[in-house]
């Protein structure tokens, strides 16, 4: 799949940038737990409109002032588990202490180096996802780098920073954003182009996951980890993607990218030849659509207006694909939308969508365009029309020019889209809220180095004599804590060992999943409970199965009461010897036959019997016991 | 080695084998603070750094655009409306020296980061003083009233004094008492800082400029109803009160619904409590005022010294914020009759706040009125102090000034209580 480029050759440049979100008790900037909650928890609601201001060099950063085009409400959700500072209506407090400690550790196992004195920044983003309209981030460490299979990544960057609003949904002019995750900390951690390839990419990433993880202080699940990366080729520009969910995806993502950007490039290069030009005139095409068919262009044109701009030498390169599925003309429609409208027409489409071949000639002609030439229209109120044929101008310039530098947004099938231009340095200045922290050397040294993953993975097979394969699995788990708590607390048990535990949380879970078990209902206390009714001889390890599926159905149960439920309660040993005899009793002559070779036949008649209440070494033992009394009377 | 570098130069600062490079920032604390080009800054302990300059701040072309003064042309048709500027939030942006948010801006900046405004009026604006409102004084409000008048002579139909929000109430009240207006005095001011998207300035300075233009002709304040950018309140000047230290919707009419609500959405100004109109009044200034006079808390088991040494320092006016109903401990009654005897009239407010003094319920009560205290009806501690301040100010005779004291003069009495 990789092997469609020579990424060498085409001077391909990579680097990632890692969210996570830190697992600390509080948020960055007040003391709310960091907890996720359902919309329909929430308690309250408000809402607010953003405007951009200048930054301390009395400059507005270009991102900020596109995102601000448009004049939304923002509708935020609160909860129980927020307050007024989310709600941007009290100050910040001082940096979260555990969070800092988190991020340093981070910075330790990236041998990067820390800054002095952390300077909490304002980033101003005005999408509504932060209420203040910034978001809150500083710089912590730099000159760092990790180890892969192909050589060292740099990592230039470390910033400790809040997480923003969750975007519950996008009704056009307003958006509704949920409180509950804003202010989570979260660190960024940017490595230098140093990624040759994207199977490099994802190597590094993974890298970087086991890193964080290693932590035993990050976020776990969907949405905890955020992959952005940054891409250009030798004649591109810097691409910066956001929002890469998947780590199996990262391979595709850079592909796509570079595809795109080796594509317009070979579009400007044949648009240079043919000398084609764009136009500065927005044309008010209004009138020839009177009577249109289009019901899209109906809809909107009666309250608004029709606009169109010509494009000399662009005819048959609009409709051109970068991406599998994706055009010049899509490039142009993202940017149009940025302005609000639904959308935009190229002639390399037309006549379609209800708009007649003797419209798009009266367009033609009315814009004086020749044969070679595109036109792109728009259907909407007037000020998002003109928005977006502005948006439009710039970008078919762009193409004639190269590759614009961009923020763009990463889709699910690999492919990307334009989320808005690469924010500059315009959009920061001091959070004054929030007093600098100084690390002194001693400090940063007294940050404690958490054990690495793999180091620990290793630790298990010699401490518990796991398996190489089970304790790999087990260490990369999201149930390590759990893990681990469980083989302390246990310790050297013979009913239930590391084994076992694994086998359990890595094997038994998954199945029960399968078979619709609701196993998001079992916490940390029930396997516990669980484990030590089975240490203490409660129950058997076979019942591990059964009773899981009982408490996932009734958490509330502790594990004792739910072996009772299930008929499992522990048997009397005495009950199990006499139910033994009974079972010789019944079958005397097999078992004069046989001898001591009727205990493996006899196993499974008994084991029938008390399945889960005794461990079967515990019957074997009883069964060659009787029947050694049985055969010497 | 550390060469010779200030503020604003472009350098390079390497520290154990790592280099930060960028402009040197403004710094309090002795570190070495980098803007580095990704608008990020960090602070370097200078000990063991070696700082290169790579350009004088002088040889670099500030790419700081200074912001073009757009000259706004008056509308025709439109209103005419003063800015007075006294400082606050609202007039405030980020000191990058201290790092605090200190008051700089001037009028003129607030039109320019607000164009909205020149949709509504054709301003004219001017900086009175520069100040933070805990910094404000007595002699300020009579400043500040002579600058409004002035602007109305000079043909303002409306006046807006942005203001610091921690005293606006008494410069409010002051206003209120010193002015008899023609048309609208409205106090705003923002709780967030200008220089945050978020900052309720613009919807506040908005909605002010709605009330300002309108036919209300009173002193008000204009500020958040609620936390949502939905709706401002129009606060009578001597019924509101600061009752949040950081949210939007902090101040609040008490012991009085607010006279209106201005929508910021549709810009609709609607009216609940009847008010004067434009014109009704005319322009009148009556500003002196007597700044040595005392609000005084009695808390429990606190000393009647206290009240003693104000009437020893020679206090022209004294008002008490007592417990409940207007109570104070029955050691202080004794300090109560020695400054009424001396002159010095006594108002007994109440720390509840919101409600009525009623002192003939109790014993306690009746004997501080027998001591001469003046109850204090449903008005506001605060407001009490400023109209003791303007009353002494306006009135020598005590008998006279207590009838005053009595009377409600700027809706600061109510004869009913609704809530």
């Amino acid at each position: 799949m990789s092997d469609k480029f020579d990424y060498r050759e085409l001077g391909l440049k990579c680097g990632l940038e890692i969210h996570q979100q830190l697992d600390s008790k509080c948020k960055l900037f007040c003391n709310c737990p960091t907890q996720i909650r359902n919309i329909e928890e929430s308690n309250h609601e408000f809402f607010r409109y953003l405007r951009p201001t200048a930054s301390e060099m009395g400059e507005t950063d270009r991102a900020a002032l596109e995102q601000s085009k448009l004049k939304r409400k923002y509708i935020y959700k609160a909860y129980d588990t927020t307050c007024l500072v989310e709600n941007d209506d009290e100050p910040p407090t001082e940096v979260n202490k555990e969070a800092l400690e988190i991020a340093l550790s981070i910075t330790k196992l990236l041998n990067m180096v820390p800054v002095d004195q952390v300077h909490m920044m304002r980033k101003i983003v005005v999408d509504g996802s932060n209420t203040s309209g910034f978001q809150r981030t500083a710089f912590l460490a730099k000159d760092g780098y990790l180890d892969t299979s192909v050589g060292p990544v740099g990592v230039g960057v470390l910033c400790l920073e809040e997480e923003a609003c969750q975007k519950i949904e996008d009704q056009g002019d307003s958006i509704i954003y949920s409180l509950d995750r804003l202010g989570i900390p979260l660190v960024e951690i940017g490595t230098d182009p140093d990624i040759i390839s994207p199977q490099h990419a994802k190597e590094t990433a993974q890298q970087i996951g086991m890193l964080l993880r290693s932590t035993g202080k990050v976020k776990r699940g969907l949405g905890t980890i955020r992959q952005d990366v940054n891409i250009s080729i030798a004649k591109g520009a810097r691409v910066e993607l956001k929002g890469v969910q998947a780590l199996d995806m990262i391979e595709t993502i850079v592909e796509r990218e570079v595809e795109r950007q080796v594509n317009l490039l070979a579009i400007r290069d044949e648009l240079l030849e043919r000398n084609a030009s764009v136009c500065d005139t927005i044309f008010d095409v209004t009138d020839i659509f009177k009577e249109t068919q289009s019901k899209v262009i109906k809809k909107t044109s009666k309250k608004g207006k029709v606009y169109a701009v010509l494009l000399r030498g662009f005819d048959g390169y609009v409709g051109r694909e970068v991406q599998p599925g994706r055009r010049l003309g899509t490039e142009f429609s993202d940017r149009a939308k940025t302005s609000g409208v639904g959308g935009i027409f190229h002639t390399d489409e037309l006549p379609a969508y209800g708009v007649s071949e003797e419209e798009v000639q009266a367009m033609r002609t009315e814009l004086g365009a020749e044969e070679n030439d595109a036109v792109v229209m728009v259907a909407d109120r007037e000020v998002r029309a003109r928005g977006a044929m502005e948006s439009v101008i710039i970008r078919a310039k762009e193409a004639l020019e190269g590759i614009p530098e961009e923020t763009r947004r990463s889709l699910p099938d690999g492919n990307n889209s334009y989320l808005r231009p690469l924010p500059g340095a315009a959009r920061m200045y001091p959070e004054t809220d929030v007093p600098q922290v100084n690390i002194s050397k001693e400090y940063f040294e007294s940050i404690e180095m958490p054990e690495l993953l793999t180091e620990r993975a290793k630790r298990f097979e010699s401490e518990f004599g796991l398996h190489k394969e089970l304790a790999g699995k087990i260490a990369y788990s999201t149930y390590l804590p759990l893990f681990e708590e469980i083989m302390e607390i246990l310790g050297d048990n013979e009913n239930v060992n590391a084994t076992l535990v694994v086998r359990t949380l890595t094997g038994t879970l998954p199945e029960l999943k399968r078979d619709g078990v609701e196993i998001d209902n079992l916490e940390d206390k029930h396997f516990i409970d669980v484990c030590n009714l089975i240490a203490e001889g409660g129950a058997a390890k076979e019942a591990i199965d059964a009773l899981l599926r009982a408490l996932a159905n009734e958490p509330q149960l502790c594990a004792k009461d739910a072996a009772e439920k299930l008929g499992l309660g522990s048997i009397d040993l005495s009950d199990v010897e006499s139910m033994v005899e009974a079972v010789i009793k019944e079958r005397q002559d097999f078992v004069k036959e046989k001898g001591m070779a009727a205990v493996g036949p006899l196993m499974g008649v008994v084991m029938a019997e008390v399945r889960g209440k005794v461990d079967g070494k515990t019957i074997s033992e009883i069964l060659k016991q009787k029947i050694n009394k049985y055969l010497n009377i | 080695m550390i060469m010779d570098y200030e503020e604003g130069d472009k350098v390079k600062v390497e520290k154990s084998g790592v280099e930060y490079e960028g402009i040197v920032m403004p710094s309090t604390t002795g570190h070495i603070i980098i803007k580095m080009v990704s608008g990020y800054n960090a602070g370097i302990e200078p000990e063991g750094a070696t700082v290169t300059v790579v350009q004088k701040k002088s040889d670099m072309e500030t790419s700081a655009k200074k912001s073009v003064k757009a000259e706004v042309k008056p509308k025709k048709g439109l209103p005419k409306v003063s800015i007075l500027s006294t400082g606050g939030t609202i007039a405030s942006k980020i000191d990058y020296r201290t790092g605090a948010v200190t008051s700089q801006f001037s009028a003129d900046d607030i039109l320019q980061a607000i164009p909205e405004l020149t949709e509504i009026a054709n301003f004219s604006g001017k900086a009175i003083y520069n100040i933070l409102s805990e910094n404000m004084k007595a002699d300020y409000w009579q400043e500040l009233s002579r600058a409004v008048v002035e602007e109305i002579k000079n043909g303002a139909d409306g006046i807006i004094i942005a203001h610091g929000t921690d005293t606006m109430m008494y410069s409010t009240a002051a206003l209120s008492f010193m002015i008899d207006t023609p048309v609208p005095i409205v106090f705003v001011g923002s709780q967030r800082s200008a220089d945050r998207p978020s900052s309720d300035n613009a919807m506040n300075a908005i909605c002010a400029a709605k009330v300002a233009v309108s036919e209300i002709a009173e002193v008000t304040v204009v500020m958040h109803s609620e936390s949502s950018d939905d709706k401002c309140s129009i606060h009578r000047a001597t019924k509101v009160r600061k009752m949040h230290t950081s949210r939007r919707d902090a101040f609040r009419s008490i012991n009085s619904e607010p006279i209106g609500y201005v929508d910021y959405s549709t810009g609709e100004i609607t009216t609940g409590l009847s008010f004067i109109k434009r014109n009704e009044r005319e322009l009148t200034l009556m500003d002196s005022i007597e700044p040595k006079c005392a609000l005084v808390k009695f808390t429990p088991g606190s000393s009647p010294d206290i009240l003693g040494y104000f009437i020893d320092a020679g206090y022209k006016g004294i008002v008490i914020e007592g417990t409940g109903l207007g109570h104070v401990s029955t050691d202080w009654i004794p300090q109560i009759e020695r400054a009424t005897e001396q002159k010095i009239p006594v108002i007994i407010t109440s720390q509840c706040l919101n409600g009525r003094i009623c002192d003939r319920v109790y014993d306690t009560g009746r004997d501080i009125l027998k001591a001469g205290a003046i109850e204090g009806e449903d008005m506001l501690p605060e407001v009490a102090l400023v109209k003791m301040m303007w009353t002494l100010g306006q009135i020598q005779d005590y008998d006279d000034a207590v009838d005053i004291l009595k009377q409600d003069i700027r809706c600061e009495i109510n004869e009913r209580s609704l809530e």
